[in-house]
């Protein structure tokens, strides 16, 4: 369990203020022009030390994306896109980052700015989260009333301009290259990778985008070492990260925590407890709809970090857990990520544009239980058909949530269709009839 | 892709305002010159931002949308694609507050559905979409609104309420029916995404002396 003293965000209630003033007293622009001082290679290395790995979702070591970077301009500019688009469900981590600790935030960008040879930043912030902007844009104001973004930013010597773009609602803009679609004024549809970002990205230039938390974590790195901070956690899931609990629990909150600790000491701590108890327990969702759900027998002893629910054919994501206690219709918990990934597709992919209509309809007879057995297979044949064959991952996230409720709960599947069929005979009819309303066939 | 798109009755002409026109200097110079089709989707909030003041419904005409692309030299289709791939573009006329449900499961473990009926037995509305027949409230369906942690959200234009339920949200539109705008944020005694009954991390003893 992580203690106070090794809190990165320590502002994260809005507890203190947010402002300028007050960032600069828990440490936020204290010494940034020495840090930017040690050089490029320096922080890249600090950060490749502290084996901090990207904290929206996929895990990818950060300090090796940031290697990535040209060592040279050859005449385009560089930039740092910062993901601000928290949209997946379970997800609300970064929105604390962003109205409590922007200093920080915009800070970290700096640095990590300066270490990719980047002059300008922009974070896309989701576009519901409007008081949050409105927060980042009173901090990026200040800190060019006060220097400490603009020319010479700091101090330091190196010109900096950071700057903020709104979404408008979709979730896609989360996909880093159809975020930078969208930064560049056109629809949001991811585009083919390769070229990667880091050789052509926003407006064709070297491009890294980063999750705030990501990047926030950084200033606080550099100041403390690389050494602390991967002296937290477990080996390879170095360090803290911010974490969420929704759904039962007796106090759903927002909090960070020390990777690699025991996900039912995370409930019990954090989240007071399942409702009506620990053996109330149905599943858990640990990061984000995405991610395959746990059963509760896995939930006694996994560790909430990114190999050790990799191992459990699940992922960490982005930590911010759903919990399910025993009266939830988890098929219509599932079924409702379906629908969820069916608005949001992009349409750009058959298998995805098509899948997850297919999928949602498939799962709305699935909660009903008006199916047949065998169309179980069906459905996890048709996610497997979904999986991989997307220029994006969307299509992956539709098809895991299904996948892991057929995985741990296919005995309530069937017995949701035995049920359905001794209630109203023979399914026979399987198509949705025209008011799409379970009725009675035959 | 899943914008509804229905032709509503359209306005003849849009002209920015002077409050809006000082807005797009500010977005203009955030991108550079040759790449301020950029600043597309800040100028179509700065329509509906200016909608919404002038006739009180914040909504994106196509004529506005003409504007848009005309100023940002873009091909006027350009620009309906973005307001129509983009949710938060209201391509109809809308009321005058949008209560925004998210229905999405983490609010729905929570007891969205409560607040999807509470929103319908004060407004009168009877589906997602729809518009009071006062023409003050619009309700739509949203996804996931990234506050799980207080869930269940209802967002009202700019703002979230926190931990509704459905007495809680009756309250919130009885206020808004009386011009007043509630304070944002948890509905219950708790502060932001802190847990119910205080925080259990960052204590005032341990944080003090850090710096």
């Amino acid at each position: 369990m992580l203690a106070d003293k090794d809190r990165i965000f320590t502002n994260l209630y809005g507890q203190n203020d947010w402002r300028l003033e007050a960032a600069r007293t828990r440490g936020d622009w204290a010494n940034t022009a020495d840090i930017i001082a040690r050089g490029r290679d320096a922080v890249i290395a600090e950060m490749k030390a502290s084996g901090l790995r990207g904290r929206g979702g996929a895990g990818f070591p950060t300090g090796l994306k940031w290697s990535f970077m040209p060592k040279q301009s050859d005449g385009r500019p560089h930039y740092l896109v910062i993901n601000g688009d928290e949209s997946e469900p379970g997800t609300c981590k970064d929105r604390e980052v962003m109205r409590h600790e922007p200093h920080k935030l915009i800070e970290s960008a700096m640095i990590a700015s300066f270490a990719m040879g980047a002059h300008t930043s922009y974070i896309y912030i989701r576009g519901e989260f409007f008081r949050e902007a409105e927060h980042m844009q009173v901090a990026i104001d200040e800190a060019y009333a006060a220097g400490l973004l603009g020319k010479n930013a700091a101090g330091s010597g190196w010109d900096f301009d950071f700057r903020i773009h709104r979404g408008a609602g979709a979730y896609i803009c989360g996909e880093e290259t159809a975020l930078l679609e969208s930064l560049e004024g056109k629809k949001g549809q991811p585009r083919m990778k390769p070229p990667f970002p880091a050789g052509v990205g926003l407006y064709g230039c070297p491009t890294t985008v980063n999750n705030v938390e990501s990047i926030a974590v950084t200033s606080t790195i550099m100041r403390r070492g690389a050494a602390w901070f991967a002296g937290l956690g477990r080996p390879n899931n170095a360090g803290s990260k911010l974490m969420a609990i929704s759904g039962h629990v007796n106090t759903p909150c927002v909090f960070e925590e020390e990777l690699g600790v025991p996900l039912k000491e995370i409930i019990e701590k954090h989240g007071g407890g399942v409702r009506g108890g620990w053996d109330n327990l149905l599943a858990v969702i640990p990061g984000g709809c995405s991610v395959p759900l746990l059963p509760k027998s896995v939930c006694e002893t996994v560790l909430m970090d990114y190999d050790s629910l990799r191992a459990e054919r699940s992922g960490l994501g982005t930590a911010c857990m759903i919990v399910m206690d025993k009266s939830t219709d988890i098929i219509k918990a599932i079924a409702r990520f379906s629908k969820f990934f069916k608005h949001e597709s992009c349409g750009q992919c058959t298998p995805c544009r098509e899948g997850t209509g297919w999928m949602m309809r498939m799962m709305d007879r699935m909660v009903q239980g008006r199916a047949d057995i065998e169309e179980i297979d069906l459905l996890e044949q048709v996610t497997r058909q979904v999986e991989g064959h997307t220029i994006c991952a969307l299509g992956d996230a539709a098809a895991w949530p299904i996948q892991g409720l057929i995985r741990h709960f296919r005995p309530e599947m069937e017995e949701r269709i035995r049920q359905y069929k001794a209630a109203y005979g023979s399914t026979g009819l399987v198509q949705v009839p025209a008011g799409g309303v379970p009725a009675a066939v035959e | 892709m899943s914008t509804a798109w229905t032709p509503a009755a359209q306005p003849d002409s849009f002209v920015f305002d002077a409050a809006s026109e000082e807005e797009i200097a500010g977005v203009l110079c955030k991108y550079p010159e040759e790449r301020k089709a950029s600043a597309v989707m800040p100028l179509l909030y700065i329509v509906q931002r200016q909608m919404g003041r002038v006739t009180g419904s914040a909504w994106v005409p196509v004529v506005a949308m003409d504007v848009v692309a005309q100023r940002l030299g873009m091909a006027s289709m350009r620009v309906y694609e973005v307001a129509s791939f983009y949710t938060m573009f209201n391509t109809r006329p809308i009321g005058r507050y949008h209560l925004q449900v998210c229905t999405t499961t983490p609010c729905w473990l929570r007891g969205s559905d409560d607040v999807v009926a509470a929103c319908q037995k004060a407004t009168g509305i009877q589906h997602f979409g729809e518009t009071s027949a006062d023409g003050l409230f619009t309700m739509t369906e949203v996804e996931c609104l990234g506050a799980c942690a207080n869930a269940p959200i209802l967002q009202v234009d700019d703002d979230f309420y926190e931990d509704m339920d459905a007495e809680r949200t009756a309250a919130v539109i009885a206020e808004l029916r009386a011009g007043r705008r509630p304070e944002p944020g948890p509905a219950i005694n708790r502060s932001v995404s802190a847990p119910v009954g205080g925080r259990k991390t960052l204590l005032p003893s341990s944080t003090a002396d850090q710096k």
